[in-house]
């Protein structure tokens, strides 16, 4: 949204002042964007301003060059107050080549700004992206302020004097592209630059070309006025304290590491190598000098085995996938279950199902998480909602697991283990500690153990690890007597066992926060969410107002069991809207529990909710 | 370290064994319990991780700290206790159906990483907790319930597998021999990394007298090939020897060769291809069959070398500090009173 207060600038371009501002980074797989997304969102973070980020990529590392499904692109909305989500529409669209114009264009808002590298339009890459005409030539642009840059050949002279070669004198052009943004949008120049002689240090020519390039393209936009008008976008007023820019997947990672440290119990993670979940073991492997221990298992099954090992042995033990993942890892969850043992099984969702679709974000393993085992085995179910709520979300996940005997489904998915946002940092003396006390004496008559034998309060099991004199024990997959944990086949202690599983885990319910309506009281609608559209419905809610309706919404961090006043809260509102990822699985939860009816808007179609979707789905229930 | 006195009963447990009457697994839990309470190293420092199958109730019967888990994932699990407790002496329990059909892909990779665990693989041939199924160690040809017509499936050869599979101690032995086992079992126990052991196991219910070519009173002396380190390879009373022939194991008559043909036998070489010869003189049972060690050499072990980068990390870098980790992508700070005023 344009600020009317256009300020002269002592060039005889102008600077407008923006509240808010939606960039898209486009081009080729190859082409650096995620990279080219990254820095100007680092910059902008690091300036001050609320952002919020959306990667989007193939699942190909290098699609074919030039065409449609090769593009890779790189959203981010910045602004000077808190925003909620990553934008529904660029207002400025870096399009690299012609497939990247043409599979990115009909998002750019209506006269928004257009950068395109005039140099990748020729004949064989307009073909390739479905062009008849160059669009750069024909009216097919009119709408939008469309600047033409030859940045091939812009940047081939930028790095001439650098040393690099062939093939790598092109791989610069992101970096010119971001320099002409850093013009345009008044980012300052220093953390790229900085960000440059920290990774390439090594490689000094590929270094000096990168700064080269990005100088040349700011000085592309000074020397050539390139647009009369440039932009910038005041720093936040944020909340007062220290901030970082953090995604989800390095908050996961940092979450668990602080859980390690909050209960004294070292971390143990292993993992299977699968998107989107990777950075994860990526971020932990770095991190041994906290007594972290990666392992990267032959295959999903392993990797849970391996966690559920270092659990019985004493360890914080988290295993992370995706969908398919954890489908192997199901046998392995149940026995975790069963043998009442701590472990964080971390799922970051993609669109599914079997091999699905691996970039993309999805929230279709609700119903999975749920009751995806076999027998009778509920499990408590948290779900993350931004990037830098998982570093809490982490905590908390071991908190209940250790707590309780039990492992605990983590849920996170695309949209925020890749998206970044900037975090105040927590003052981490104030996050409680982690009370975890092994088993040490025997708990029976005569000096035996009864490794079954419960908390009063909790129901949990002891932890009796290995290594402790007088509590030797043997557990396994079969029945288990109530006490004695000796193999039971008796009908009577199976039904025992069985509730009171259940029960251990539906008592969690009372030692977690009560929900808190965001909006009015009174409002005319309730919109219910979990996980990644947190932002979108908050946003929407937020549009919803400004039209004169009462909203009020409602986010879920703990699917299992669900919050105890969620029902009379519900119940409080005669419209319910539960917009998901999915085709209704929320939905089908609160239907079966509350026995009230609720309406779904549902997607599933490889991006996030836009903002847009789900006011207007919001206006048409309360009109 | 601590040591106690121990005796076999020690290491029973109140649990009533299952397994049926003249099972080879009650012989060999006898040999286990005997070898760990000779050990005297403190009860409580034993695991016993088992899947599933008749071998896998054992560590009910071992009075250590145990688990019987699920189908063939027994190496995976004690992976995770093994790596991140080098304090505890780790055991795998498994059979030939576990161990190498549902579970293969763990057995294969824990020996290739060299994770310091004693794998004892219970082979007797047949899926036995089912109730005779072939497994993938019954020979061809073999009718089962569920290979009325006999079994198209080719088995595997246990000590093949380990050997390929990079392991660095493999051995194999058999139910019946206490003294046999026994020995192998310390030798395991003293090796640094994987050590898989391959037992001869008698199902007598649904497989009996499978390995009577090498238990047999008779049969025996003419087809225990005792491998012994650092000895020629000789059996059948010193009347047969083994040569090496065309790159494989031969048998010969050893009135016929120059005695410094015979093969002596190296547990230590680095190269595993001898040893893998010595496993190919039999496919099975059903002939002359080596027994004893056929490899045993140092490599580092997984558990080893992982602690030994933890311990590096925080040498080099010092004890983690979160609130530095946390900070290490850069940081800005608002101040109360920002520019654009709350």
């Amino acid at each position: 949204m344009a600020n009317e207060t256009a300020t002269a600038d002592p060039s005889s371009t102008t600077t407008e002042t923006l509240e808010k501002l939606v960039v898209r980074f486009a081009g080729d797989s190859g082409d650096g964007m995620q990279l080219a997304g990254n820095r100007f969102t680092d910059a902008s973070a690091l300036f001050g301003n609320d952002l919020a980020t959306l990667p989007n990529f193939p699942a190909e590392i290098r699609a074919p060059a030039g065409t449609l499904p090769g593009v890779s692109s790189f959203q981010v909305q910045i602004a000077d107050f808190d925003i909620l989500t990553a934008g529904d529409q660029p207002d400025c669209l870096v399009a690299m080549n012609p497939a990247a114009l043409m599979t990115n264009l009909e998002d750019l808002r209506q006269g928004g700004t257009l950068i395109v590298n005039s140099d990748a339009f020729d004949e064989r890459n307009l073909a390739k992206a479905g062009y008849e005409s160059d669009p750069l030539d024909d009216d097919s642009l009119k709408g939008y302020r469309v600047i033409k840059v030859p940045m091939d050949d812009l940047t081939k002279r930028a790095v001439k004097d650098t040393g690099v070669k062939g093939r790598n004198v092109l791989r610069s052009k992101n970096f010119f592209a971001l320099g002409l943004m850093a013009w345009l949008f008044h980012r300052p120049t220093e953390p790229t630059i900085d960000w440059i002689e920290k990774k390439f240090g090594k490689q000094e020519e590929v270094a000096a070309a990168n700064i080269a390039a990005f100088r040349a393209g700011y000085n592309f936009g000074v020397t050539t006025e390139a647009t009369k008008n440039t932009f910038e976008v005041k720093p936040a007023a944020l909340k007062p304290g220290t901030y970082t820019n953090v995604n989800g997947n390095t908050a996961l990672a940092w979450g668990l590491i602080a859980a390690s440290q909050k209960s004294g119990l070292p971390l143990f993670y292993g993992t299977y190598p699968i998107t989107p979940a990777s950075d994860i073991l990526h971020e932990l492997s770095h991190h041994k000098n906290f007594g972290v221990r990666t392992f990267q298992a032959e295959d999903e099954i392993a990797a849970i085995g391996a966690a559920i090992g270092a659990a019985f042995a004493g360890n914080l033990a988290v295993t992370g996938s995706s969908g398919p993942g954890i489908a192997l890892k199901s046998e392995a969850i149940s026995l975790a279950f069963m043998l009442e043992l701590p472990l964080i099984v971390i799922n970051v969702q993609r669109g599914g199902p079997s091999t699905g679709l691996p970039t993309k974000p999805e929230q279709s393993d609700l119903l999975f998480s749920l009751y995806g085992r076999h027998g009778e085995s509920p499990l408590p179910v948290l779900a993350i909602a931004t990037p830098s709520e998982a570093f809490l979300m982490a905590i908390e996940a071991a908190r209940i697991a250790v707590k309780y005997m039990t492992p605990v489904i983590l849920l996170s998915d695309n949209s925020v283990a890749n998206a970044s946002e900037p975090w105040l940092l927590p003052d981490l003396d104030s996050i409680p500690e982690i009370d975890v006390e092994y088993a040490k004496h025997p708990n029976g008559p005569d000096g035996t153990f009864l490794p079954y034998m419960r908390n009063v309060d909790t129901f949990a099991r002891p932890w009796a690890i290995p290594g402790t004199a007088g509590l030797e024990h043997r557990v396994g997959g079969l029945e288990k007597d109530a006490l004695s944990g000796d193999v039971s086949y008796d009908a009577s202690n199976h039904q025992l066992m069985t509730d009171t599983r259940a029960w251990k885990v539906a008592n969690i319910a009372n030692d977690i926060p009560q929900l808190e309506i965001d909006g009015e009281e009174d409002a005319e609608i309730l919109v219910l969410g979990w996980g990644s559209t947190f932002g979108s419905i908050r946003a929407a809610a937020r549009r919803s107002r400004l039209e004169g309706h009462k909203v009020a919404t409602l986010h879920l961090r703990y699917l299992n069991p669900l919050p105890n006043n969620l029902g009379d809260l519900l119940r409080s509102y005669d419209k319910i809207l539960i917009p998901e990822l999915n085709t209704g699985q929320l939905l089908k939860v609160i239907r079966a529990e509350f026995l009230i009816d609720v309406t779904g808007l549902n997607k599933v179609a490889a991006e996030p909710f836009k903002v847009s979707e789900i006011t207007e789905k919001i206006l048409e229930m309360v009109q | 370290m601590t040591t106690r006195s121990y005796t076999r009963a020690d290491f029973q447990t109140d649990q009533e064994v299952r397994w049926c009457p003249g099972c080879g697994d009650y012989t060999i839990l006898a040999s286990v319990q005997q070898f760990v309470a000779a050990l005297g190293r403190p009860r409580e420092e034993f695991v016993f991780i088992s899947g599933i199958g008749c071998a896998s109730r054992f560590p009910y019967y071992m009075n250590t700290f145990g688990m019987h888990s699920i189908h063939g994932r027994a190496p995976a699990i004690a992976t995770g206790v093994a790596t991140t407790r080098p304090d505890l002496s780790v055991w795998v329990i498994t059979g030939d159906g576990d161990a190498l059909s549902i579970g293969g892909n763990h057995l294969i990779h824990v020996l290739r990483r060299n994770v310091n665990l004693k794998i004892l693989l219970f082979n007797n041939q047949i899926y036995g907790l089912t109730k005779g199924q072939y497994s993938p160690t019954s020979e061809i040809g073999k009718k089962t319930k569920s290979s009325p017509f006999g079994s198209i499936d080719y088995p595997f050869n246990p000590v093949s597998l380990a050997l390929g599979a990079e392991a660095t101690f493999v051995a194999r032995t058999l139910d019946m021999d206490r003294s046999h086992t026994q020995a192998i079992l310390k030798a395991a126990y003293e090796h640094e990394g994987a050590a898989f052991i391959e037992i001869y196991q008698n199902c007598n219910v649904f497989n009996d007298k499978a390995f009577i070519q090498v238990t047999g009173k008779e049969e025996r002396i003419h087809n225990r090939i005792d491998l012994q380190h650092g000895k020629p390879i000789v059996f059948d009373g010193g009347s047969k020897a083994i040569v090496m022939r065309d790159g494989q194991a031969t048998i010969v008559e050893s009135s016929l060769v120059d005695p410094n043909a015979i093969l002596v036998h190296d547990e230590t070489r680095p190269d595993p291809a001898i040893a893998f010869a010595l496993s190919r003189l039999s496919h099975g049972p059903y002939g002359p069959t080596p027994l004893g060690i056929f490899r045993n050499v140092e490599r580092p072990s997984y558990d080893s070398e992982l602690n030994a980068q933890v311990a590096e990390a925080k040498e080099q870098l010092g004890e983690g500090d979160l609130e530095k980790l946390i900070r290490s992508h850069g940081t800005w700070t608002v101040e109360a009173e920002s520019p654009n005023g709350g």
